[in-house]
Order: C-alpha cells, then sequence, then structure tokens
C-alpha cells in the first residue's frame, strides 16, 4: 500500500527526517509515536506532498510520488486542529474534495450525509464551523478527510488539543470506525496511550529516526531501548551487566539471550514486581492512588527505586517497611 | 507576476501624489523664489504669533487626548468584559463617529453648543427666562467635546480588542495572592494594556494635533491649530511660503509622534492571549450593571446626543417640524455661497466617493499583496511609505496637491480628478492596513488542507485566498468611500468652485450667516451622516469577527 524508503527531509541545515523507512499495508492502522519534534509530522507532511525530501522515496500502490502535487495524490489527511475552512460552513467542508474531484452535486449532498452522519454529526451541516465545540471541529475535520474516499487516511495529532475524557472517547469511536471503514490509516501522535490503543503496529520516532517498529503488545513487552520504554510509562529499569548470557542485577540474575558483555539495563514489566512478606526489603517512599489499584514508590535496600502497583486495597503507607518480589520471566534487558 | 513589478504601481502612485507634493512643500518653504532662502522659515520660528498657535496646538491635542482615555477606557472594559444583549450593536455603534466627517460633527456640535441649542430651550422652560445659558461655541471646550466624540473608537476599539484577549485568570492570581480589585488592576491588568493604550493614545494625540475641520468650524476666529494656520494662510492671506513653512513645522512634529509611536508598538511584551468569547460574562452583581449603565449614559450622551439634536435642527421648520430645509436643497442658489443647487453636492460626493473607492481598493490591494508575499525591508519600506498620508494629515496632502500639481510637469489644475485622487491618497492607509492583516493571517495549513482534498493551485485561491479576502476587500471598499466622501481637509484645497462636495458645501453654508443658512448646512449634515452611517453599518454586518486593525 504505502511504502516509504530512506526518507531525508532537511530544512536547511537540521535534518528533520534521516532514513526512515515505513510500511502500511492495505487495512492497515499504523501510528507514529514519539516527543514533540522528532520529525513525525514533517514525516506525515512529506507524505501529502507538503514538503519536499531531499532523498528517497514514497510509494503509493506502486506509484511513485516523487514530484506529484499534493492536489494528484488523492490521500486523505486530518489536520492538528482540524485547519477547517472558516468561510464554509459544516457541509461546505466536508463537500470540498467531493467537488474538487468533479463529482455532481446530488452525490456530493448525498455523500455529505452519510459522512456526517458516520462521525455523528448527523443535522450539522448547515452549522458555521466557528459555532461548533472543539471535539465536533474534530470530528468535521474528519469527515471531510474521509468524504472522498482515500486510498489512505493520514491524521496529524488530530486529538491534541482535546481534553482527555473526549480523547479517550474518540480513541474508540476511531478505532471502531476504522475497522468498519477497512480504512488504510497513518496516525502521529505524542500520546503513548493514543497510539497503543489506536494502533495494529506502532512507530517510534526519535530525533528524525525510526527506533522501532512493532505491534502494541511487543513493543510493551519488548521496548528496543530505554528511551521506547520510558516513553511508553515504563519506569523500572534497574542497572546490568552482562555475564554468560545472564544480565546480572541487585536483584537477581535475569535470561538475556544475544546481548553481548557489557553494561545494559533490565526492564521490569509492571507484573514482575509483587509486595510480599519476604523478597528485597525496602521502604515506602510515595505513594499513588490509582482507581482500581495504589503505585508505590518503593525505595530498596540494594539502592535502585521501583514503583509497584498494589491491588487489593490493602497498599501500605508512606515510611513502610516492605518486601519485593521479582519474576525474572516479566523481563526485558535493553541498552541503557 | 513578480512583486517587484507590481510594486511600482503603489510606489509610482505614492510617489507622485504624496512624496513629490510633500517635497514640493519642502522646497517652497526653504526656498521660495526658487535658491534656498532661510527667511520666510526664521520668520515664521520666531513669529510669537506662530510659537501661540504651535503652543495651542500642542496643549490641546494633549489635553484631548488625556480626556479621551479617561472617558473611553471604561468603555474599553465593559465591552471586552461584559456579555450584554446589544454588545455587537453596541460596538458597531461606537464606530460610527470616528468615520464620520468632520463636517458634520462639527455641524452637530455647533448644533448643540450653540445659541439655538435644544438644551437653552429646555433649559428655559424649565426654569424659566433668565436661565442660564448653554453657550460653548467658539470654545475650547467645543473643541475637546468633539474630539473625545471622534477619537472615543480608537481607545475603545483599540483597548477593548487587548483586553477582551487577556487572560482574566492573571487578575484571579494576583487577587489569590492578597491583592485587592484596585491593586490588582494596577499592578497587572494596567502594565499588560499599556501597549495598547499607549497606542491609543498615540494616535489620539495624532489625530487631534492635526485636527483640521472641528477646530476650524467649533473654534471660531481665536482658535487655531496650525492646521488652520496653513489653511488660512493660503485661502485667505495666498501667502504660500508662509503657509509651506507651516506645514515644515508641522511636518517635524508629526514625523516625531510617529517615531515615539514605533517605539511603543515595538515594545510591546508578548503576551498569553485567550479566545476572546472565553472571557466576556454577563454583569451579575449590583455594581457591575451600574457600571454598565453609566457607561451606556456617557455614550448616549456624548456620542447619541450630538447627532440627535443635529437631525432634530436639520428637521426644524419655522412652526414645528418638517422637510422644508430639505426641499431647499434641490433648488435655490441662495445669495453666492454655492454656484450649483447643494443636491449637486451629493451628486459630486458620489461620483468622487466611488472613482476615489475604486483608486484606493487598487492601489492598497496590490501594496497589501506585494507587502505580505515578499517580507524584506523594501516591502516594509512600501507598507511604511503607505502609511505617511494618514499620519501627516489631509491637509498637508491637498496643501501639496495645490502647489505642486497644477504647474508642469504635472498640470491638474482643471482637471475634476484633483479631488478623487486626493481622497483615495487620504483613504488608501486605511485600505492596506485592513487587508495587510487579513492577508497574512490565512493560515498555510488551510491551503495545505485544500491542496491535499485535491485542489490545483489555482483553485486553492479562489476557493480559500479569495473568498476570505473578499470580505475584507468590501470592508476596505466602504471604509474607502466613506472616508472619501466625507473627506475635508484635502478637498477644500482643491476642490473647484462648480464642483463642490458636501463637506465643501456644508462648510460654505456654516459661514454664512442666518437661519436658513444654518438649517441647510444641518440638512446637508444630515445626509452626510446618513450615507456614512449606512455603509459603515453594511460593513459591521460584513465583517467577520474583527477584520483587519480599525
Amino acid at each position: 500500500m504505502l511504502s516509504v524508503r530512506d526518507l531525508t527531509v532537511r530544512f536547511g541545515d537540521t535534518v528533520a527526517v534521516a532514513d526512515v523507512d515505513l510500511d502500511v499495508g492495505a487495512g492497515e492502522v499504523v501510528c507514529v509515536l514519539g516527543p514533540s519534534g522528532c520529525g513525525k509530522s514533517t514525516l506525515l507532511r512529506t507524505i501529502a506532498g507538503l514538503e519536499r525530501p531531499a532523498a528517497g522515496e514514497v510509494v503509493l500502490d506502486g506509484r511513485d510520488l516523487a514530484g506529484v502535487r499534493p492536489d494528484q495524490r488523492g490521500l486523505g489527511m486530518m489536520f492538528q486542529d482540524g485547519a477547517l475552512f472558516p468561510h464554509r460552513d459544516v457541509a461546505g467542508n466536508v463537500a470540498f474534495g467531493l467537488r474538487m474531484r468533479g463529482w455532481d452535486r446530488a452525490d456530493v449532498t448525498a455523500r455529505v450525509h452519510e459522512v456526517l452522519a458516520l462521525v455523528g454529526l448527523r443535522g450539522f451541516g448547515g452549522r458555521e464551523v466557528s459555532t461548533l465545540s472543539g471535539g465536533e471541529q474534530q470530528r468535521v475535520a474528519l469527515a471531510r478527510a474521509l468524504a472522498p474516499e482515500p486510498n489512505l487516511l493520514m491524521l496529524d495529532e488530530p486529538l491534541g488539543s482535546l481534553d482527555r475524557g473526549l480523547r479517550d472517547r474518540l480513541i474508540g469511536e476511531l478505532r471502531e470506525l476504522f475497522d468498519r471503514l477497512g480504512s488504510t490509516v497513518l496516525y502521529v501522535t505524542h500520546d503513548q496511550d493514543e497510539a497503543l490503543a489506536l494502533a495494529d503496529r506502532v512507530v517510534v520516532m526519535r530525533a528524525g529516526r525510526v527506533v522501532q517498529a512493532a505491534p502494541p503488545d511487543e513493543l510493551w513487552r519488548r521496548p528496543a531501548d530505554a528511551f521506547v520504554a520510558r516513553f511508553l510509562g515504563q519506569t523500572n529499569l534497574v542497572a546490568a551487566h552482562i555475564e554468560d548470557d545472564r544480565a546480572v542485577t541487585v536483584l537477581g540474575d535475569v535470561p538475556a539471550r544475544g546481548h553481548r558483555d557489557g553494561d545494559v539495563a533490565v526492564l521490569f514489566l509492571p507484573d514482575a514486581l509483587r509486595l510480599t512478606r519476604d523478597g528485597h526489603r525496602g521502604v515506602v517512599t510515595a505513594r499513588r492512588f490509582a482507581g482500581d489499584h495504589v503505585v508505590v514508590t518503593v525505595e530498596l535496600a540494594a539502592g535502585p527505586q521501583l514503583e509497584v502497583a498494589c491491588w487489593g486495597g490493602d497498599a501500605p503507607a508512606v515510611g513502610s517497611d516492605v518486601a519485593v518480589t521479582v519474576d525474572p520471566d516479566a523481563t526485558w534487558v535493553v541498552d541503557p | 507576476m513578480a512583486p517587484l513589478l507590481l510594486a511600482a504601481v503603489p510606489l509610482g502612485f505614492i510617489g507622485l501624489l504624496f512624496v513629490y507634493p510633500v517635497a514640493t512643500i519642502v522646497w517652497t518653504g526653504l526656498a521660495p523664489d526658487g535658491r534656498l532662502d532661510l527667511s520666510p522659515m526664521a520668520r515664521v520660528l520666531t513669529d510669537p504669533g506662530v510659537g501661540r498657535v504651535v503652543w495651542f496646538t500642542l496643549w490641546q491635542a494633549t489635553a484631548s487626548t488625556l480626556l479621551t482615555v479617561t472617558v473611553a477606557l471604561p468603555g474599553a472594559y465593559v465591552l471586552a468584559r461584559y456579555d450584554f444583549p446589544g454588545r455587537r450593536l453596541l460596538r458597531a455603534a461606537v464606530t460610527v463617529p470616528f468615520v464620520l466627517p468632520t463636517v458634520v460633527v462639527a455641524s452637530a456640535f455647533l448644533s448643540l453648543l450653540g445659541p439655538r441649542s435644544p438644551v437653552n430651550r429646555l433649559l428655559v422652560a424649565l426654569l424659566g427666562e433668565g436661565a442660564p445659558q448653554l453657550s460653548l461655541q467658539h470654545t475650547i471646550w467645543a473643541v475637546l467635546l468633539a474630539h473625545v466624540f471622534f477619537n472615543y473608537a480608537v481607545v475603545v476599539r483599540t483597548v477593548s480588542g487587548l483586553w477582551e484577549h487577556l487572560d482574566p485568570r492573571m487578575e484571579e492570581a494576583a487577587q489569590l495572592l492578597g491583592a485587592g480589585r484596585v491593586r490588582s488592576f494596577v499592578e497587572v491588568t494596567l502594565p499588560l494594556l499599556r501597549p495598547a493604550i499607549s497606542a491609543a493614545a498615540a494616535i489620539v494625540f495624532l489625530f487631534t494635533f492635526t485636527s483640521f475641520g472641528v477646530v476650524l468650524i467649533l473654534g471660531g476666529p481665536r482658535l487655531a491649530t496650525i492646521e488652520v494656520e496653513i489653511h488660512r494662510f493660503t485661502a485667505q492671506l495666498l501667502d504660500l511660503p508662509t503657509a509651506s513653512a507651516l506645514a515644515l513645522v508641522q511636518l517635524a512634529f508629526v514625523i516625531g509622534a510617529l517615531t515615539v509611536y514605533g517605539r511603543l508598538q515595538r515594545r510591546a511584551p508578548g503576551q498569553r492571549l485567550r479566545a476572546a468569547g472565553e472571557v466576556a460574562r454577563p454583569p451579575r452583581t449590583v455594581g457591575r450593571r451600574l457600571l454598565l449603565a453609566a457607561n451606556l449614559v456617557v455614550l448616549l450622551l456624548l456620542l447619541g446626543l450630538p447627532l440627535g439634536v443635529l437631525v432634530e435642527r436639520s428637521l426644524a421648520t419655522s412652526d414645528g417640524y418638517g422637510l422644508d430645509l430639505y426641499r431647499a436643497l434641490a433648488g435655490s442658489r441662495r445669495g453666492s455661497v454655492l454656484f450649483v443647487p447643494p443636491w449637486e453636492a451629493v451628486r459630486n460626493s458620489l461620483v468622487f466617493g466611488a472613482a476615489a473607492t475604486v483608486v484606493a481598493v487598487t492601489v492598497g490591494g496590490i501594496a497589501a499583496w506585494v507587502v505580505t508575499r515578499s517580507r524584506g525591508p523594501a516591502a516594509r519600506l512600501l507598507d511604511g511609505l503607505l502609511m505617511l498620508p494618514l499620519g501627516v494629515s489631509a491637509v498637508t496632502v491637498g496643501f501639496g496637491f495645490l502647489i505642486s500639481l497644477d504647474t508642469p510637469p504635472v498640470d491638474l489644475r482643471s482637471s475634476p480628478v484633483l479631488v478623487p485622487l486626493a481622497q483615495a491618497v487620504v483613504a488608501t492607509p486605511f485600505v492596506v492596513r485592513i487587508l495587510v492583516p487579513v492577508l497574512g493571517a490565512i493560515d498555510d495549513r488551510l491551503r495545505e488542507a485544500a491542496a491535499v482534498l485535491g485542489a490545483r493551485p489555482g483553485q486553492v485561491w479562489r476557493e480559500i485566498d479569495l473568498p476570505i479576502v473578499g470580505r475584507a476587500l468590501l470592508v476596505a471598499a466602504g471604509f474607502a468611500f466613506a472616508i472619501s466622501v466625507g473627506e475635508f481637509g484635502a478637498t477644500v484645497f482643491i476642490a473647484r468652485a462648480n464642483l463642490p462636495t458636501l463637506p465643501i458645501a456644508i462648510f460654505r453654508f456654516l459661514g454664512q450667516p442666518g437661519a436658513a443658512n444654518f438649517g441647510q448646512a444641518m440638512a446637508m449634515s444630515t445626509i452626510l451622516m446618513v450615507v456614512t452611517a449606512t455603509v459603515i453599518t453594511a460593513i459591521e454586518r460584513v465583517r467577520v469577527g474583527t477584520v483587519g486593525e480599525f
């Protein structure tokens, strides 16, 4: 479907995107995840034809897009904050791409109704875009991008400016919509929850380069390096060194096949750690309520500090002496 | 087309019709007989009479500015922070005086403050004969009041424009930190508003420093600003070298004021601003309602009363009310005031105004496009050059036309195009100021979104740029027309006797004794006011949100 090879984009002396390879299969939802300024939006804009690559190629459905203007690429794109046309009402915005493709009036009207219903805005056609709430504006932007049935739908931080509750709801709705329509989607975000919830595959970028591309569960359990682990919100990284295919930490050894000798870090996944009667001794230094569980920060006598989830309402108070047991199978060795 | 090639149009326009005339003023002032001769200049600079005029010009401008800011600040607060029914309408109503022709405003205050004022009749009716009488005609008070009337909108719109975007949480934060309401206003809000207040004050100072029509008509023979003196030396004493020297003195002050204004603008700090809708709240407490009511009363008295009295006077007949004065406009050639029936002045004004609008929108539109497309120093120079006529005053433009365009190489003395050209020079800065921000503010992502949706480059321009700028173009054309129709300062120097515009006709009628002449001036002023107000109201309907900087 979409195939990006060795793509490099430069702005003057800065390299925004460096040697990026990216594939999106038909019907696949791919999220590009990374901190702001990592080049993910530039990647999207280059695929759309809004930026000119310094090197590399973008191939869509077997067609090399080099030198093809944005309007001839047949892509759909939803911009951050919508970029709705202020001088057109909701229907006028949604109809725009259809008119550009020369649809006749009756078909445009029918399709606008259909797409507005699809995004939950039935009857909004005559509204001015300035009278819509933030969530409604994003729905219109989505409807506008979807209306011409693009081969590839690209979304650039579409939920970035919305509040959390609305965002969580829209994430669910978007995933359901993508499944129903069988859309091929390239989705850019800096929010790991959004990416993990939406994507078939997540592509993590840092400083213009792709660090890892993997399905959400693999990304979570087997991050490529400490940066990816931390960016996904994992905090329990403990320093280690390799001896005979084992990573040796102050909390014991864990399997580390394939790593060369040297310093590494061991990631303890949330389900690897439990508070028990005996184990590695430590003191609770902080306690954070997280709804159905409590996260306590334990400073171990052996040195490292760990965050441990306590389920069932009997989390120890700050200052308590506790012990932590470790499941060496729920770990992953990464470069520090 | 290349921006540089297009830039030739506004450059040629401003060069021929502004720079060349002003250069001629300088030349005439410094070298009246063709060679450098500083004696007229020295005579002007040492003349105690001129000194008094400069002093009066300075202090009345300062007083007008202080008074306007004081009266208008509460109004700006109310419009920025309170949400109440009729807010939009009020905002539009506040703007009308700013674009009303000076002659109309002067007529209105003449009828309100003069001996024939309805206020005096009311006083007599209430207190009987011998009641104290209001007679501020030809006093500084009439001038100051008219200046406040005019410039109220400048302060209200500039300051409330910033105020309604100020994050109210900053003031709330100050209050939570222990500052009282007054303290938090003085220590937080006022400093944040300072850029807007000082910019508005600078503009008001400039406008009142170069005040012409108001002082000429309301000030009577004793009060004169430099502008009025330039006119007197030209029209009555036919002493062009002295008039040129005075114009030079004025130019020096104006350039000084513009420099200060530029400094103030550059120092404006960046601020976190909020969308206007998030800030305004309905006035819930009694105190707030009282403040709102007090402001509405001030508005009604200051802005509504003079215009109301103007209309009332125009409808007065010997035995009550009627349209006699309007009917008289059609036929009478009373005396030698006008060589033509007054109705023809209406027609002239509309024709000249339309022509000036076409020129101003064309030249200003091209200039705005060039300025937003090529952001080099050349573009900034063009931008600044086009603003000059606004600051340098209409009288300078008119006087410059008079002494430069009536002799070869450019001889337009007997041509009727002179008036619309002068009006276009006065109106073009407004067109540029309205269009530049709109053209510059079109979010590039809108063009990108259109392109991704399949719009070809030409379609992008037609579907995005044109519709968005289209409204601004209409607004600019409306402003240009309103300004041209009411233009007085430049037109009075160059209008031909048989082709008077409305403001010129009003001025001539006001200069004649007798109730009938006065009444006819009132009737024509009312017509001019209605034309201008209609255009401005139409503009307010067209504009979405706040287009441009006015």
